[in-house]
């Protein structure tokens, strides 16, 4: 246990470092989501009374494309440059490298999240700085980090990943962009008494999910 | 090529230091390997040595990577039963990864941290125990000692093979699996890797190496293994074959 | 002088029998539910279609319930059986889920007057015809035979799991945004129209299970056609070197 956790640990630490020093990720899908809800701000109206559902949507399809674009990304890069084999020679448990990477990608979106936050904020003059939010952004995103870093390592190994991946995460993911998107909706319009169920879901979802994913990653990457 | 005749290697490997009796290191019993209903690898039956330099021959399509990568637990048997160590490998895959240390074509390492970085995030991931040292040494023995401090996206791809050298050996593996490791190193870097060969094979390690040149694996092994549409037509003492035999039936594809 | 049939001949045997009683049972079905049963009170005519979309909702599901059961069996076991079961299943529920959707619609729109509602039922079949379609891309984009099986199986095992939990989220959903339920009139069912509901139901049952063992063999014969291929194939070129 305690070795799989500094396993888990400096998997983590590697893809980070790689981060900081090149970028690659965070800049691209940073730049992604907003773009994507500046865009919103002109197919929905995001600047009248009712702007607290529709932009509740526009974040969460923001991130959600932006997160996507992380995940295809990592995953190709791991898968491209042969690496994915090299951390399957190591003596580690299948399971605890589909940790590590899951931790990885649940820290590069939450940290596009958390900037993007008060940015949309700002630019829609909607007051998002309340504790309730941050707890939907994390159950959230650990459902799609979860969910995401699966597929997208069986997508990476398909003709067509960049389709495949949405392709098999749109789907499987609706239950928590339903449930973020209502749930932001209610912060924002200060309806927090009825957040509990979604709360919920979101939660029973990640462990459920984090859980499958653990246990079949490793026939995932056999070959 | 600096290999040594495979005369003079033998002799120097019989009068190592202290020659225990070999042990058997790796042993294969009718392994099988399909892809997509297509046989790669066919009833293959082996056993190397400890303390052995095998080489394995075969035109591409032959199976060679594939055996290798059986080895290395990246791709499970079809059937049949493949034991290093003593360890079956589809019962205990986590401890024979311990045992086993792999050169190939990609150089697993990542581009964007130092080759110490690279080190220490394997040396982890292996449970290496005197981790600093061990990591000093090998950098050493690659001749990278200077570079330690350099990301690997600043390496030359003969720069990049040593690396990968010197993490295949990290963890102090008794099996080494080498996939045409000529083809990437320079002319140094084939100075390192038969250096270590040899101080790997003197110690009681095993190494398979495949390669494409003739003359080098004729060279460069104790024993040569040859694969033709996946089954295993040849196995014999390097000393005893011709290069142009072989050569006329490699090349009667 | 005993005779013994052949094992082919005994199982298509078994799977006629099964066809003939699904037959049967589906003719009396259809009867029940579009003659014998009363009209409905307040849709007429239009609502005997319920006989034909409920059952098929069903097997839909329950066909997906088996690529769920197969696939957890294939990724343990390993046995190409599993899988051949899986994509059987996977390719009749598809096929089941189109047709529950398309009479859902034909349904709705005389009734209320809309092609489509977002209710919690219609809009997780919907969801998961999605997730059959991503089965077969996963399968046809995965390369090899046996990585579109072990990535096929995750996908049935992780969208079945996810079923529920989509009908929840969108049931939640839906109570702030109402709106048309197809669905057949509130009040409790008289027998009859149970009854024949009942019939269907088991008819439908037997015809998935008889289309099964059709789809089934068929898969099969696919894998060991394909074996035959490449043996014959690899005999043909080892000959050629040997000569």
């Amino acid at each position: 246990m305690k070795r799989a956790v500094g396993q888990i640990s400096i998997l983590i630490w590697k893809d980070l470092l790689t981060e900081v020093r090149t970028k690659d990720l965070f800049g691209g899908m940073f730049v992604f989501a907003v773009l994507t809800i500046v865009t919103f701000n002109f197919a929905f109206d995001l600047t009248g009374v009712n702007r607290a559902p529709s932009g509740s949507g526009a974040l969460w399809v923001a991130f959600n494309f932006a997160g996507m674009l992380g995940l295809g990304r990592s995953i190709a890069l791991e898968r491209d440059r042969g690496s994915l084999d090299g951390l399957l020679l190591c003596p580690v448990d299948r399971g605890t490298i589909y940790l590590g990477k899951f931790v990885g990608n649940f820290l590069f979106i939450t940290l596009v999240e958390v900037i993007s936050v008060p940015i949309f904020a700002a630019l829609f003059n909607i007051n998002v700085f309340q504790l309730s939010l941050l707890l939907v952004l994390l159950l959230g995103t650990v459902g799609f980090a979860a969910v995401g870093t699966l597929l997208a390592v069986m997508a990476a190994s398909t003709r067509s990943r960049e389709v495949m991946l949405p392709v098999l995460m749109f789907p499987i993911l609706l239950p928590v962009v339903i449930a973020t998107v209502r749930a932001t909706t209610l912060i924002l319009t200060g309806q927090t008494a009825d957040l509990g169920p979604w709360l919920n879901l979101l939660g029973a979802y990640d462990l459920l999910f984090l859980l499958i994913a653990y246990v079949v990653f490793e026939r995932v990457v056999e070959e | 090529m600096n290999a040594l005749p495979a005369e003079q290697r033998a002799e120097t490997s019989m009068t190592g230091v202290d020659s225990p009796s070999p042990v058997v290191r790796v042993s294969v019993s009718n392994l099988t390997k399909r892809f997509d209903r297509r046989n790669v690898l066919r009833s293959i039956n082996l056993e190397l040595y400890s303390g052995e330099r095998v080489v394995l021959l075969g035109s591409n399509g032959a199976g060679k990577t594939t055996l290798l990568r059986i080895l290395a637990t990246l791709s499970r048997p079809t059937s049949g039963v493949v034991r290093i160590n003593g360890l079956a490998l589809q019962q205990s895959p986590q401890e024979v990864r311990r045992h086993v240390g792999v050169v190939a074509h990609q150089p697993y390492l990542y581009d964007d941290l130092t080759a110490g970085e690279n080190l220490h995030f394997f040396a982890r991931m292996y449970d290496v125990p005197d981790e600093l040292h061990r990591t000093a040494e090998v950098l050493e023995l690659v001749g990278l000692g200077a570079r330690t401090k350099d990301r690997v996206r600043t390496f030359s791809r003969g720069m990049q093979q040593r690396l990968a050298i010197a993490r295949a050996i990290l963890h102090r593996p008794q099996l080494l699996l080498l996939d045409e490791p000529d083809t990437g190193l320079d002319r140094e870097g084939m100075h390192v890797l038969e250096r270590i060969l040899e101080h790997h094979v003197a110690s009681g390690g095993t190494a398979l190496m495949t390669t494409h040149d003739l003359r080098f694996g004729l060279t460069s092994g104790d024993r040569v293994l040859l694969l033709e549409f996946g089954r295993l037509t040849l196995d014999a003492p390097a000393r005893e074959l011709v290069e142009e035999e072989l050569d006329a039936r490699l090349s009667r594809r | 002088m005993a005779i013994n049939r052949p094992r082919s001949a005994r199982k298509s045997n078994g799977g006629m029998m099964l066809g003939l009683l699904a037959g049967v049972t589906l003719a009396i079905g259809l009867y029940l539910g579009l003659v014998y049963a009363p009209e409905d009170a307040v849709q007429g005519n239009a609502q005997r279609i319920f006989y034909i979309h409920v059952p098929m909702a069903w097997v839909a599901f329950l066909a997906f319930f088996v690529v769920f059961c197969a696939g957890i069996m294939f990724l343990w076991k390993r046995d190409p059986i599993w899988d051949q079961i899986a994509r059987s299943s996977a390719e009749i529920g598809l096929v089941f889920t189109t047709l529950v959707l398309l009479t859902g619609s034909f349904w709705g729109r005389p009734i209320w007057g809309t092609w489509w509602t977002w209710d919690a039922r219609l809009t997780t079949t919907l969801l998961l015809w999605f997730i059959y379609l991503s089965y077969f891309m996963l399968r046809a984009y995965a390369g090899e035979r046996d990585r579109a099986a072990r990535f096929s199986a995750v996908i049935g095992i992780i969208g079945f799991i996810d079923v529920p939990i989509i009908y929840m989220s969108v049931d939640w959903w839906r109570t702030l945004h109402p709106g048309p339920v197809f669905t057949s009139s509130g009040a409790a069912m008289p027998n009859s129209m149970l009854l024949a509901m009942l019939v269907c139901l088991l008819g439908f049952t037997l015809l998935y299970a008889y289309l099964m063992v059709l789809k089934f063999g068929i898969e099969q014969s696919k894998d060991k056609l394909l074996d035959y291929q490449y043996a014959l194939a690899e005999r043909e070129a080892e000959g050629a070197v040997t000569a």
